[in-house]
């Protein structure tokens, strides 16, 4: 960057300065200036510095390149395979057991006892990209292929990134957020994720909608028999923020007209509007409502 | 400056143009045509025309970006506005505007009287002209207008599987596979000839160390093309049978792979950009000597660059896939070959600056464009090294950071580079001077709207604005940027409509030019404006690199120095 910015400024005076010093003054006649072929000595100077540059600038990157393509984990380090879908994030903790969609939670890292999260890239369906620009680099998600990436972030907080390789009609409301916890925090996140679904007699008319309708084709709610898996998971939806992949504040509201007409708020997402009367609909977000 | 008469006496002939004839039969005779001038300046109005037109989708993109959350268009009409802009501009206007100049120009600057093969020249003109028609007609050959048909939408690189039957139904994809296939067919006619002409017609002295920087730049050009266009040709013929013959090279869901065609692709992709950037290259090379009164600094390097650019360019390509996940020794050999084209071009900015040096320039509109590029060049080449170093493209990557370079070289170099060669050239293809204050403002205007709208693309992609996304929320800080840039597109809209105006406007009523306006020193500018059919009475004799200079100068000739 700082080489650039010189090479820059540089190249771009001497260009500036030729145009000033050699434009065509009112008291020149019409004489031809003199006519200079070119010269070797110069011609070889401006070769050779651009060719060091340009090793400077290759070793430096394959320095980076190494570094972080070929780190070693430590033990400790968490794992976690995010398979893209059209248009939302999987995430699965092989660890302990679970999955998750959309927001991604790692414990944060310190120098001293580093706990990286270690990430394995599948597609479901089209080309995706995993890009949280303050977290780390893009790789992409590419279908019958596995690639990895790492992030290692040191501050507790809230990342957002999103889909980076053009994957269909909804690329843009394919947002990703990492919230970055307190270790103590992500074992909280961790035992909670790993529970069931919460079973409440008060909402068994909307666990009814969901389970009699295609709902439950698409959408995974552990402990009941709902087992989709082309649709996020939902057994702690409650304990997301948004829905639909970022597009949205996980209010009833949103929650409402979500399943009511998905493409109000992700036109040409891929799920389906039930067209479920007014009471169904309520249930139902009853129920979604329920599940913390 | 202009001379009354040509420089070359006995080239006079006077124009054997009949009087006034029907319309029908004019347009006749431009569509049975093989003249190389006349094919010429069909691709140049045809890239224009295309031109236009991908410039009106990528406006109204930069309408819908311009504010956050804004519903001007749809999802999947901006999905098939910015695949149809990629491909429109790559395929249909800039390639056909870099063949128009060759095609003109080539045998008029080695003396020749057409190109190689005039009936191949007509065939591939008319290819190219088909593929970018059908390519159109999705638009009214898919669901019908409706709600803006069913064009593309899989951008202008169509990675697998995107492309599969599975994802993208319907026949819009086949449209762009057919249509690019076609205007390949034409790409690779043109190129041979090219070449052909090149080697095999060059009037008499005029070895291959005199040609014209611009005759050496499209050669380059034609190699790239005759190299590279088959790569795409088998890609989508693959993708064909993938689509029709129950194929699997890029069928994921059937085992194929995603990366193949990736690779496949760049392997075009890439030497593709340096198929329109080197003639673009060539247009500098003769104007800004004219205008500074020297003859181009260290020839034979430029030469030299030249062809190690055409050669180091096939070897870039998995700089596109970066993020694809390839070895960390991939990746390093990436960073080196991308990072070694930057020496090659380095050498021809200095050395167009060194021809600058020492020179009394005179800034007409023809060379303000070559000079604004030469910078441009610098700044978008800066970029490229910054790209080129693999983690900081796994950051920017795909980003608007990336829009904006390689808009960079395209506008800034490529397009700005065709608008220098328009008002070089005009004269010599009408006769008639352009009108130079307009041609100010056009230039003006377009550097402002150009730099408004892509120096400061540069930042949303730095603030993690990811490409080919309809919508944002106003919360990721962009919408300032997005604003300004699509402000931008105001100015440059402006600039091209005066551009138009004088262009139909210097046709009637422009100043004649004479046979050798700018007192320069190729052979073209030794024949009439405009030049006969047959180029030249009788082939000029060239002893040096500069065979208008040693007529006009006999006392001092370029020859006694080679």
């Amino acid at each position: 960057m700082a080489i650039c910015l010189g090479i820059f400024l540089v190249v771009f005076s001497l260009i500036v300065y030729s145009l000033v010093r050699y434009r065509k003054k009112a008291t020149d006649d019409d004489s031809e200036p003199p006519q200079i072929y070119g010269s070797n000595q110069v011609e070889l100077a401006w070769t050779v510095i651009p060719v060091l540059i340009v090793a400077v600038v290759f070793l430096a990157a394959a320095r980076v390149i190494h570094a972080v393509e070929d780190k070693p984990f430590p033990p400790n380090t968490i794992e976690v395979t995010a398979t893209g879908h059209q248009f939302w994030w999987e995430f699965q903790y092989p660890a302990y057991g679970f999955t998750t969609a959309n927001e991604l939670h790692v414990p944060v890292s310190d120098r001293s006892h580093p706990t990286p999260t270690h990430i394995i890239l599948l597609s479901a369906d089209t080309d995706h990209s995993f890009w949280v620009p303050q977290l780390a680099g893009k790789v992409d998600l590419i279908p019958n292929r596995r690639n990895e990436m790492w992030i290692e972030p040191l501050d507790v907080g809230h990342y957002v990134g999103q889909c980076a390789q053009y994957c269909g009609t909804q690329h843009a409301k394919m947002l990703l957020n990492v919230m970055v916890d307190t270790p103590e925090d992500f074992q909280k996140w961790v035992q909670q994720q790993k529970e069931p679904a919460v079973m409440s007699d008060q909402v068994a008319a909307g666990r009814k909608v969901f389970e009699t309708n295609a709902c439950m084709n698409c959408h995974t709610i552990a402990g009941t028999i709902s087992h989709g898996r082309f649709g996020p998971d939902l057994t702690h939806l409650m304990s997301r923020t948004t829905i639909a992949s970022g597009a949205a504040p996980n209010t009833q509201d949103n929650l409402t007209l979500w399943v009511k007409d998905p493409d109000a708020i992700k036109p040409g997402c891929l799920m389906p509007a039930m067209q479920l009367d007014e009471q169904s609909v309520n249930a139902l977000v009853a129920y979604l409502m329920s599940l913390h | 400056m202009a001379d009354a008469q040509p420089i070359v006496p006995p080239l006079v002939i006077p124009q054997d143009r009949e009087g006034s004839r029907p319309l029908v039969q004019v347009l006749h005779e431009w569509i049975v045509t093989v003249d190389h001038k006349r094919l010429g300046l069909m691709y140049f109005s045809y890239g224009i025309l295309f031109l236009v037109i991908g410039g009106i989708e990528a406006s109204i993109m930069r309408a819908q970006l311009a504010v956050a959350n804004n519903n001007l268009v749809s999802p999947e009409v901006f999905n098939r506005l910015f695949t149809m802009h990629g491909t429109t501009m790559i395929f249909f206007a800039a390639m056909p505007i870099v063949f128009g100049i060759a095609n003109y120009l080539t045998p008029l600057m080695i003396g020749a009287r057409d190109m190689a093969f005039p009936r191949l020249n007509a065939w591939g003109f008319w290819m190219t002209a088909l593929g970018g028609i059908i390519l159109y007609f999705s638009f009214i050959g898919g669901f019908g207008l409706y709600g803006a048909g069913s064009a593309p939408d899989v951008g202008w690189f169509a990675y697998a599987p995107l492309t599969s039957p599975a994802f993208s139904v319907g026949h819009s994809t086949d449209y762009w596979i057919i249509g690019l296939l076609i205007s390949g067919f034409g790409s690779i006619a043109t190129g041979l000839n090219i070449m052909t002409t090149v080697l095999c017609m060059r009037g008499p002295g005029m070895k291959l160390n005199r040609m014209p920087m611009l005759v050496w730049l499209n050669s380059v050009m034609a190699f790239l093309v005759l190299l590279v266009i088959g790569p795409l040709t088998a890609a989508q013929l693959m993708l064909l049978i993938d689509r029709y013959l129950g194929g699997h090279f890029f069928d994921t869901q059937a085992g194929g792979s995603a990366v193949i065609w990736m690779h496949f692709f760049w392997i075009f992709g890439h030497p593709e950009v340096y198929i329109l950037v080197l003639p673009a290259f060539g247009i500098l090379s003769e104007v800004i000597p004219v205008f500074s009164r020297k003859p181009i600094f260290g020839y034979n390097i430029m030469v030299a660059a030249t062809v190690a650019i055409g050669f180091i360019s096939m070897s870039v390509w998995a700089h596109h896939m970066f993020t694809v996940g390839m070895t960390s020794y991939a990746n390093a050999f990436f960073v080196a070959s991308t990072a070694a084209i930057a020496v090659p071009t380095g050498i021809k900015i200095f050395n167009w600056v060194g021809t600058m040096w020492g020179g009394k320039i005179t800034f007409t509109t023809a060379m303000l464009f070559s000079v604004a590029a030469v910078a441009q060049m610098l700044m978008a080449g800066l970029t490229g090294i910054m790209l080129a170093a693999a983690p900081f493209d796994w950051q920017l990557g795909n980003s608007y950071f990336v829009i904006a370079h390689f808009h960079y070289v395209i506008l800034g170099v490529i397009v700005f580079g065709v608008f220098s060669a328009a008002y070089y050239w005009y004269p010599k293809v009408t006769g008639r001077m352009m009108n130079e204050t307009l041609g100010k403002w056009h230039f003006w205007l377009f550097l402002i709207g150009f730099h408004v709208t892509f120096d400061f693309m540069h930042i949303p992609g730095i603030l993690g604005m990811p490409r080919r996304i309809y919508t944002y929320e106003a919360s990721r800080g962009w919408e300032i940027w997005n604003l300004i840039v699509s402000v931008g597109v105001i100015f440059q809209v402006l600039a091209v409509l005066i551009w138009v105006f004088n262009v139909i406007r210097s046709y009637f009523k422009g100043k004649i030019a004479g046979s050798d306006p700018w007192d320069a020193w190729t052979l073209e500018w030794s024949t009439t404006s405009p030049p006969p059919d047959y180029n030249f009475a009788e082939l000029p004799v060239v002893r040096s690199r500069r065979p208008l200079w040693d007529l006009k100068h006999p006392e001092d000739p370029d020859w006694k120095y080679e």
